[in-house]
């Protein structure tokens, strides 16, 4: 049975006149990996510092483990492992000083041995006395993750975690949070600008826009509820249109691929019909995924 | 959990490099005085005592480690709240510079315990300032000087204290710049939890300090009935220490604005830190 952890309703901040956010609904369960996603500006880290009391909300309610953050906040807190924006560290302070540092703050065990074995980790064995002036964007990033482990928290907040990661970085990072979820059952919310890591990541998604929540729910469902774009190798593309007659918004592109908008649940229906028509399928793509689905949500 | 997050903010003020400013500042400053008393002294107490020297006959080594204690301080008390303020006005416009309040803030401590942490370790480290101070200045001075009855000149004209009579004035006249130099570095925390960089509250502070040391020396009326309430006006109270008869009722006064400084100036930090939106 699903337990929720995370639970905004009707959360709304305004800085003056200005309304960073007007009404974002969320609710995260207990094992999700949950995505937030939306257009720079669309108020991702508003929410984000909302629900770490970093800002105060102007209205709505923010339940953290059944704790009203306004109320309890060092009851929700205490179970929470976040990096917010980007991992700033003391620079002159040593990995593992860092790690000391918050981890004291979390009443985390901060003897020697749980640091290195949370640097060991994250891929940082050998730089633990090493000055974090001299570390990459990818090694505070990863200093970033094993600081919100420290105290062993259920949920871990993540506010753009692949941001200016070079590509190895990045699948790095990734496989850090599937492991996270696969082996230590975490539950985790992480934002991006790289929509399809979310999709990659994420069983779970709310799209934000203009301070607003557009649509909450399963990435799968969400998207399964979306015609695709399907690409279509095959022998002849003119046969195989003819004998798809039936559905509308078909197209040819060359003389082995055309393009149809179907439903997921119609893919293998198509297959039969050419196979019926003795028409060779080479390669099925389908082309409308989280992007196509996001841009379609926020520019309405 | 105040304690640990106390020892934290030890372990970045003992890190910062800009820690260590005010500490070579005192011992170069304190040195430069005390080489420039063991060439040139004596030219310079003649020229003090030239006035006094035709009505009163000084016996004795007039030029001693007390005197020389009582010149560093007097001296080096101006420059010392700069010095504090180049940490204390760091402490939270630091951390949101860096970027580390971020982090800071979203850990299970309340906002009130981590300025307190951070207080309280800036206070301690304006101690270890104001002890290194008198460090250098009493037991340096003494070791090179010696020791001797100390000779101050104030407005009332001269006081000579006997050498046994000084030890508790020195303590009493540190622990009143002690007082001073807290006030100012609660000034500077108070700044900086309005500020986002590092300069902003040292130059601050330093503002407030010299707006309020002129208001206090301009000898208008118009200012006299705020001029006793200013905390820069009871920064100089340490040196009632070295009066006799002992001044203690403008010690006392000098001390209830101080704290009510300290006091003021700490709630509206409490209370602007704990409503302060997070945005760096």
């Amino acid at each position: 049975m699903e337990s929720s952890i995370i639970s905004i309703s009707h959360l709304a901040k305004n800085y003056g006149s200005f309304q960073a956010v007007k009404d974002v609904n969320i609710t995260v369960n207990k094992g999700d990996v949950y995505g937030i996603l939306g257009p720079n500006g669309a108020g991702k880290s508003t929410t984000i510092r909302c629900m770490l009391s970093l800002i105060n909300a102007s209205a709505g309610s923010i339940s953290l483990f059944g704790h009203d953050i306004k109320t309890h906040r060092k009851e929700a807190l205490s179970k929470i492992g976040c990096i917010v924006e980007k991992p700033d560290f003391y620079k002159y302070l040593s990995a593992e000083t860092n790690l000391a540092i918050f981890g004291r703050m979390a009443g985390a065990d901060v003897s020697k041995k749980n640091l290195h074995k949370m640097l060991s980790f994250v891929g940082l064995q050998g730089r633990e006395k090493d000055k974090v002036s001299g570390f990459s964007h990818g090694m505070k990033q990863r200093l970033g993750i094993a600081q919100t482990l420290l105290h062993n928290p259920d949920l871990i907040i993540l506010d753009e975690p692949t941001t200016g990661l070079d590509p190895q970085g990045i699948i790095d990072i990734r496989n850090l949070i599937l492991n996270l979820k696969n082996e230590f059952q975490k539950t985790i919310v992480l934002s991006s600008h790289i929509l399809s890591e979310i999709e990659l990541i994420a069983n779970r998604m709310v799209i934000i826009n203009k301070g607003i929540t557009v649509v909450e729910g399963s990435v799968q469902a969400l998207l399964n509820q979306e015609e695709l774009l399907v690409l279509f190798e095959v022998t002849d593309s003119k046969a195989a249109v003819n004998s798809l007659s039936a559905y509308k918004n078909i197209q040819i592109i060359d003389p082995h691929h055309f393009e149809i908008t179907i439903s997921k649940n119609e893919i293998p229906e198509c297959i039969a019909k050419l196979q019926q028509a003795g028409i060779l399928v080479y390669g099925v793509e389908t082309k409308r995924k989280l992007e196509d689905y996001f841009l379609k949500l926020t520019k309405a | 959990m105040f304690l640990k997050n106390t020892y934290n903010e030890f372990i970045k003020i003992a890190a910062k490099p800009r820690s260590y400013i005010s500490i070579a500042a005192i011992t170069v400053l304190v040195g430069i005085i005390l080489f420039a008393m063991k060439i040139d002294g004596p030219a310079y107490i003649s020229f003090i005592t030239a006035s006094f020297e035709q009505t009163l006959n000084f016996e004795g080594k007039i030029m001693n480690g007390n005197l020389m204690a009582f010149i560093i301080l007097q001296m080096l008390i101006v420059q010392i709240p700069l010095l504090v303020a180049l940490v204390t006005g760091d402490l939270i416009s630091g951390e949101a510079a860096m970027g580390t309040i971020r982090m800071l803030l979203s850990k299970p401590i309340s906002r009130t315990k981590v300025l307190l942490s951070k207080y309280t370790a800036g206070l301690l480290y304006t101690f270890f300032i104001l002890l290194w101070m008198g460090f250098m200045a009493v037991i340096v001075g003494r070791w090179l000087f010696g020791d001797g009855d100390l000779m101050v000149l104030n407005s009332d004209g001269l006081v000579i204290i006997p050498a046994n009579d000084i030890a508790w004035r020195f303590i009493g006249g540190f622990m009143i710049a002690f007082l001073a130099l807290a006030t100012v570095a609660t000034l500077s925390i108070m700044l900086s939890c309005f500020s986002d960089n590092s300069i902003g509250p040292i130059v601050s502070t330093m503002s407030v300090i010299i707006l309020f040391t002129i208001i206090g020396t301009l000898d208008v009326p118009v200012f006299d009935n705020i001029r006793p309430f200013l905390f820069t006006t009871h920064m100089a109270a340490w040196r009632s220490f070295f009066d006799n008869p002992l001044p203690i009722q403008a010690i006392k006064e000098s001390v209830i604005i101080l704290f009510a400084h300290i006091g003021i100036f700490l709630s509206i930090a409490i209370y602007h830190f704990n409503k302060k939106d997070i945005l760096s």
